[in-house]
């Protein structure tokens, strides 16, 4: 599947696209095959996002897990400092991204 | 240290404002992010993997207490409440919102700190030794003279746009503490038949083409420091390829000329120049020079260091360098605690080094590009209080320059570029080294890691290098060996295929396990590596 990120205009945040807006979880993501070029035009017209773009991801336990390693660092936080990630409680988050 | 006048000031003052008004139009969408990307660039805001970076300039490294209170208070103000001290003498915030940047710079230039030119292809902060005015074995402070080529450099208008950025560094000793030859420009301060000088390195650099800059001029008078950079710069500037960015940088452009006929072209640059009075008044050096005036040291202080505590001798013998004044060192705080991350500090930290900058170094403090700390002046009977202090918060690790004292790059956690991890590769091997105890018997050991090949962390120049990379999608280091970035300066080379995360902390013990099992009476494990070569450690590590 091919989902849509970028980064939030006005705080840098990593945001993703779930159909309808922007989410800070990778996990609310949608597939947008075929239509990520439309979708990330509109929506960065509108300043809604900040240089968007589509990668590759998978399905895992039912949700969008990015295909390369660069992207799910990006998705979550840094590796190094879980307190500043977007899971800062989850143990197992380390084994999401590696 | 130097203080702005009101030149300075206004024109940081200025250049805030606008990128004030640059920022607005680009949330107000009237500049697209093709049209703002080299505008906040030029004010060193970036955008990396998780949000806006800012790297802030510390001209050549030096900071007082106010400075590095500024930079903590920043920290709480806009980040979250760290900053990360980078190998060019700079700090680099992760968490910066666009809609607050503006603000910050106006922070920072209440207290004379910008980010002008840490990005973009022009000439970047000026780097210098960290011991500059307090080494024993300085011919002068080196800093006027960095000082001199940042007042040069900062908003040049013809060096605004090079084919690639630009770095220099400023020496005045022999022994290289600055990766001086690792530069575009080096220059090395020099004495000859009783004048000083400067001596010029060309063409140095890391990055995917290493390369060991040569001496292209052993000395300039130094009244004519300004005129013979700007001659190399000139060259630099309408021979350098723009073609193509990986062949863009000065390195490349003397590579390909050749050492003599790039120095023929610049002093032919150089004989014409003489007349443009291009030349500051030397009247003007004389003024830096006074900013850079030896603090009061104590006459006869005392020699004496109650070494009863072993965790501080340790320490004394570890952290501590020899001064330039009788009863003073200059102290080494280390941000690499076992299992941390190098360059790492909290704001809380920042604010103690101010004040014990305050208190013990004449106000002092040093960015070194090894991403630690210095206290420069320090005198010998206040280190047990200075180091009492340090250890209580978390900095008081006595590891400088031994394998615990890592350089790493902020690799894949943090940075865009970057192709794998490095600072959890730092973790693990300052882990496995504190446990094994065998850092005390490897002495020096400098050991970089890079996330990349653009090696901020300069594991081309390590006596261990390490450089992920990504061999399909998973994460994969090169062990390399052989590197400095010293006076006797080398690059290292890549000892076979790769290693997994667990792989490569393995490797560097083993190759260390080599060095101690080789080794002769007071070689260092680089003196180890050059008399045996390559061929002990591809077989232990490959078999």
């Amino acid at each position: 599947m091919r989902i849509l990120t970028g980064n939030d205009l006005k705080s840098g945040a990593v945001t993703w696209w779930t159909g309808q807006d922007w989410s800070l979880h990778v996990e609310d993501a949608v597939d947008v095959s075929g239509s990520e070029d439309e979708i990330a035009s509109r929506e960065e017209a509108a300043r809604r996002v900040n240089v968007p773009y589509a990668i590759d991801a998978e399905l895992h336990d039912g949700k969008p897990r990015p295909a390369h390693i660069k992207d799910r660092v990006r998705a979550l936080g840094p590796t190094v400092r879980p307190d500043l990630t977007l899971k800062p409680a989850d143990p197992d988050i380390g084994n999401w991204v590696i | 240290m130097y203080l702005y006048d009101q030149y300075d000031q206004a024109m940081v003052d200025a250049r805030v404002e606008e990128f004030r008004d640059q920022a607005r139009r680009r949330l107000e969408g009237k500049l697209s992010e093709d049209q703002f990307k080299p505008l906040r660039l030029m004010n060193g805001l970036y955008l990396q993997l998780h949000a806006y970076m800012l790297r802030v300039a510390i001209p050549y490294g030096t900071l007082n207490s106010r400075q590095m209170h500024a930079l903590a208070d920043i920290a709480d103000k806009y980040d979250r409440g760290y900053g990360h001290f980078t190998t060019r003498q700079n700090i680099q915030y992760n968490w910066i919102k666009l809609e607050e940047a503006a603000d910050l710079l106006a922070d920072l230039a209440k207290d004379e700190m910008h980010a002008i030119q840490t990005s973009g292809n022009c000439i970047r902060n000026i780097s210098s030794d960290h011991f500059a005015g307090a080494a024993a074995d300085e011919l002068v402070d080196p800093r006027p003279y960095a000082e001199l080529l940042r007042q040069w450099s900062s908003f040049h208008p013809e060096f605004s746009y090079l084919p690639r950025k630009f770095k220099i560094a400023v020496i005045a000793s022999d022994t290289d503490r600055a990766a001086m030859r690792l530069h575009d420009i080096g220059i090395q301060v020099v004495e000859q038949d009783g004048e000083l000088g400067a001596a010029f390195y060309v063409g140095g650099g890391m990055g995917r083409t290493p390369m060991i800059a040569p001496c292209i001029k052993d000395f300039v008078p130094l009244d004519r420091l300004v005129t013979y950079s700007e001659a190399i710069l000139r060259v630099y500037n309408r021979f350098g390829r723009r073609d193509n960015k990986y062949k863009a940088r000065i390195k490349i452009l003397v590579h390909e000329m050749g050492k003599d006929s790039f120095t023929q072209a610049v002093d032919e640059e150089f004989a014409r120049m003489l007349d443009e009075g291009i030349e500051p008044p030397f009247a003007e050096l004389e003024r830096i020079r006074t900013f850079f005036e030896d603090p009061l040291f104590e006459t006869g202080a005392s020699e004496d260091i109650d070494r009863s505590d072993p965790d501080f001798a340790l320490w004394v013998d570890r952290n501590t360098v020899a001064h330039k004044a009788s009863g003073y060192v200059s102290a080494v705080i280390s941000l690499k605690p076992v299992g941390g991350i190098p360059g790492d500090a909290t704001s809380e930290q920042m604010r103690l080094m101010a004040d014990l900058a305050k208190d013990y170094s004449f106000d002092e403090l040093r960015v070194m590009h090894t991403q630690n700390i210095v206290l420069p002046h320090v005198r010998k009977a206040d280190l047990h209080a200075l180091w009492t202090a340090l250890d209580e918060a978390g900095l008081g690790s006595p590891n400088l320059d031994t394998i615990e004292d890592i350089i790493a790059c902020p690799g894949l956690d943090y940075c865009s570029l970057a192709n794998a991890r490095s600072i959890p590769v730092a973790q693990k091997i300052s882990e496995r080294f504190a446990a094994n105890g065998k850092t005390e018997a490897l002495g020096q050991l400098k050991l970089k890691i890079s996330g990349c090949i653009n090696a901020c962390g300069h594991h081309h120049a390590g006596h261990i290098g390490i450089l992920g990379v990504d061999k399909k999608g998973v994460e994969n280091y090169q062990l390399l060996l052989g590197g400095s970035e010293a006076e006797d300066v080398s690059l290292a080379k890549i000892t076979g295929p790769g290693f997994d995360e667990a792989g490569i902390v393995n490797a560097v013990e083993t190759a260390a396990d080599v060095y101690l099992r080789e080794r002769e009476d007071g070689e260092r494990f680089l003196d180890t590596y050059r008399r045996i070569g390559m061929a002990p450690f591809k077989e232990a590590l490959y078999g």
